[in-house]
């Protein structure tokens, strides 16, 4: 057989957390689970959880599906911050910083 | 409704687009509209290198990396050979950078309009040759610095109007065009699920902007990205069945806020902004005066 | 058990006889645009298909480019492919070409040899397809109008040969023979699709399984080893060529030889070695010698990629003298197929070589400008000689 130019290993197997020198983290206390970082993150890295697995003090939005940024993925761009209406995604310094 | 765009992911983590990169947003909202039935035809540009080196794909649907020039060829054959096959409702795109859609695929594509295969062409738009560092395209508009308009001794930048494709679409008689950009998600993929009930070529320009080649922190994407729209710099509109519609925002914000989020209009002076007003104020007033004539038609 | 040879049933032109070839290989897809003097294929198909003659889609793009783009992309989804050009058209198709082998497509391409300008010129000549030697793809020279249709079935079986899967382009001769008539036995639908069963391209576009096609690759990624691996099926090609050659002898009654034609070369001491229709008038020549009592021979390139270095050794050998007829411009200390030669019998022969460039723009190469050719050889001149060519006119 020959050899053909195929890709077919998806790229979740490279994680770019290494790129990532910001990173956001979500206040769950004021998110209001309104999934706008979700759709705004270019790194599809969040993960949508069911309302049960995260708390929050408002029990209207704890039925809610919940995001979930996964730190393998996410290069910190700070999309998801910038974008939050309720201002509750933090951007810090990356202290898992791989040299 | 916390959902206000389909939860199905078709484009995966893991690939290697820049910081904030608004070409690989418009690629994930695509994918999200057309659903797994599809084929992608990406020539060089930076799409071709997002999804990283072989072995890794990153899209969940096939993907044909193509030279520059061929995406307009290549969806046809595709579309074709579906066809033989009984594959009608498979999706045939073509997702192709600025450069290669305005530029050195415009004839390709052209061609492929004018025969009227029934397929999709995404025109995703960097206003720039960014895969190859940040040159000059058609599609750059007027006042951008970029690295073969550079700033030099005199005050450089592109010195010519952006040549807007989707426009040029819209007078082939493409049965639909529209315009889009990644700030709204939500009108992009009503306008894919619009063209997919057309049985033709479809064309669609979604404005994506590159941190890297706009010099702005990436993450003001989707704000650049609005503010585009919301300064009458990059209007939206839907073009089908002969009629336009133009997606009417309020403009709360000046095209000088635009301009100055970016760094890559640094070297405009107040007569240069000024163009840049008028100029925006005319594409609206040509667009609107289209609206008219089309719907009383 | 070999055929009886098949009688004649036709009388078409070389452009016609490759459609019909393909029209026999049940192409689904054809997308070419024209260009003088392939005009007559591509006319001839978009005729079967609007008659439905031929069950394929036919898209008439706005420029080569276009046309072998699609050709990729239809064959890459599964159905067997067509496409025909010329001259400065193939030049165009330069990127795709390279693009289509990369992809390992089996497309079958007819290309009309033709003059590149400037100045214009529409008449035969090789150095449109020998600018494309590089590309991947393999070869051949036809000689005559039934060689041109048979290399169409016989080119998409071997190019579909699962330890090949390179695309091949076949050569006509411009006018010599594409606008030129002769006798041809068409084939049988059912012996064909006996000899050539239909395409299954085993990694055909498949929504199912999401791959990368083409991609891309670091230093250190695959893509040496896909280059190695294309060099080396198309040097092991000749094993499936010599296959597919004989099966075709087998049943259709024509031997084509497998990668080159010796004529008269069992007792010669020289000979020359050429391609496409001047071989044919090559053999005049050489006949015309033996009768007077020349020991003479000729060697008819049919397959130029692979290139057939053994073959030629083997041929060659215990000749006094050898010459190449190139009628192609090349820039080369001697010439695009007499390098070939020289390399191939370096270290494995020292007859003389002499290099002839003739034929340029389509001029004739007429029966004493053989003559003199093999008078050169057997004075064991080497060098570039050009013939036919008129000094400082
Ligand atoms: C025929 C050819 N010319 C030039 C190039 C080099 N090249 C690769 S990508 C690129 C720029 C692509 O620009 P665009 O289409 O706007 O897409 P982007 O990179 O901005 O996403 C260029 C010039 C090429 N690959 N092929
Ligand atoms: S910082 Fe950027 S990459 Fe990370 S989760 Fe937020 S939007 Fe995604
Ligand atoms: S250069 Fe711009 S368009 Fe290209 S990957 Fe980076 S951010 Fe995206």
């Amino acid at each position: 057989m020959i050899l053909a130019p195929l890709a077919d290993r998806s790229s979740r197997a490279n994680h770019t957390d290494s790129w990532r020198i910001l990173k956001p983290e979500i206040k769950y206390d004021k998110c209001i689970r309104c999934m706008i970082c979700w759709k705004f993150c270019p790194d599809n890295a969040f993960t949508v959880v069911s309302g049960e697995e995260l708390e929050s003090p408002n029990p209207r939005v704890a039925a809610l599906e919940a995001p979930v940024i996964d730190y393998d993925y996410c290069k910190g761009c700070g999309i998801c911050a910038n974008e939050c209406p309720e201002k509750c995604i933090e951007m810090g310094i990356e202290t898992k910083m791989v040299i | 409704m916390p959902f206000s765009i389909p939860e199905q992911e078709l484009m995966e983590p893991g690939h290697t687009a820049c910081h904030g990169c608004g070409a690989t947003l418009s690629m994930r909202y695509v994918l999200k509209a057309l659903g797994k039935d599809t084929v992608i035809s990406v020539p060089a540009a930076c799409w071709a290198v997002i999804p990283g080196a072989m072995p890794n794909r990153t899209l969940d649907v096939p993907m044909v990396y193509t030279p520059f020039a061929a995406t307009g060829a290549v969806i046809s054959g595709l579309r074709e050979a579906f066809d033989i096959q009984g594959k009608e409702d498979f999706n045939v795109v073509g997702f192709a950078g600025d450069g290669g859609t305005a530029d050195i695929g415009l004839q390709s594509l052209s061609g492929a309009m004018e025969r009227g295969h029934n397929v999709f062409y995404f025109m995703y738009d960097n206003e720039g040759y960014m895969n190859t560092g940040v040159q000059r395209s058609g599609s750059t508009p007027y006042g951008a610095i970029t690295t073969t308009t550079p700033i030099g001794k005199d005050r450089n930048f592109k010195k010519q109007n952006k040549k807007v494709v989707a426009d040029l679409m819209m007078a082939q008689g493409v049965p639909y065009v529209a315009t889009a950009t990644i700030a709204y998600p939500e009108d992009l993929i009503r306008k894919v699920n619009n063209a997919k009930k057309i049985n033709g070529p479809k064309f669609i320009q979604i404005l994506s902007p590159c941190p890297v080649g706009w010099y702005f922190p990436p993450e003001k994407s989707i704000e650049v990205s609005r503010l585009a729209v919301q300064s009458g710099i990059f209007p939206l509109y839907e073009f089908q069945n002969g009629v336009l519609k133009v997606t009417k925002q309020p403009r709360p914000v000046s095209v000088r806020e635009y301009l100055s989020m970016q760094n890559r209009f640094r070297s405009l002076d107040e007569d240069d902004i000024k163009k840049i007003e008028k100029y925006a104020e005319e594409r609206m007033e040509y667009l609107i005066g289209k609206e008219k004539e089309t719907q009383s038609s | 058990m070999q055929a009886m040879q098949k009688k004649y049933n036709a009388i078409m032109t070389g452009n016609e006889a490759v459609a019909v070839g393909a029209k026999l290989a049940r192409v689904g897809f054809i997308s070419a645009y024209p260009i003088t003097p392939q005009t007559t294929i591509v006319e001839k198909l978009a005729e079967m298909v609007s008659n439905r003659e031929i069950q394929a889609r036919y898209v008439e793009v706005e420029s080569e480019h276009s046309a072998l783009a699609a050709t990729f992309a239809s064959e890459l989804a599964g159905v067997r492919s067509y496409t025909a050009t010329s001259s400065h058209g193939l030049l165009y198709m330069h990127e795709m070409l390279h693009w289509t082998a990369g992809m390992r497509l089996p497309v079958v391409m007819s290309v009309v040899n033709r003059a590149l300008g400037p100045p214009w010129n529409i008449w035969t000549e090789q150095t449109d397809t020998m600018n494309q030697k590089e590309t991947g793809w393999m070869q051949v020279y036809c000689e005559s109008n039934q060689e041109a249709l048979d290399t169409i079935l016989m080119g998409y079986r071997i190019a579909e040969s699962n330890d090949v899967m390179l695309p091949i382009m076949s050569m006509e001769d411009a006018f010599v023979l594409s606008h030129t008539s002769e006798p041809v036995n068409i084939p049988e639908q059912d012996e064909v699709d006996a000899f050539l069963p239909s395409l299954d391209l085993k990694y055909r576009i498949d929504n199912n399984r999401p791959m990368g096609y083409g991609s891309y690759s670091t230093p250190d990624g695959p893509f040496m080893e896909l280059k190695v691996d294309m060099m080396e099926s198309m040097k092991n090609s000749r094993q499936t060529i010599n296959r597919v050659t004989s099966e075709f002898r087998d049943a259709f009654g024509r031997d084509y030889s497998g990668m080159i034609e010796k004529y008269a070369m069992d007792d010669a001491d020289y000979a020359l070695i050429a391609s496409g229709t001047l071989a044919s008038t090559g053999k005049y020549v050489v006949k015309k010698m033996r009768e007077s009592g020349k020991k003479v021979g000729l060697i008819r390139l049919r397959f130029f990629r692979p290139f057939p270095d053994r073959e030629i050794v083997d041929a060659t050998r215990g000749l006094k003298g050898v010459g190449v007829l190139d009628r192609s411009v090349s820039f080369s200390a001697s010439g695009s197929v007499v390098s070939e030669v020289k390399s191939a019998l370096y270290g494995n022969s020292s007859i003389p070589v002499t290099g002839f460039v003739a034929g340029l723009g389509g001029r004739d190469v007429r029966v004493e400008d053989f003559y003199k050719m093999f008078d050169y050889i057997e004075k064991g001149k080497t060098g570039k000689y050009y013939i036919g060519w008129k000094e400082a006119q």
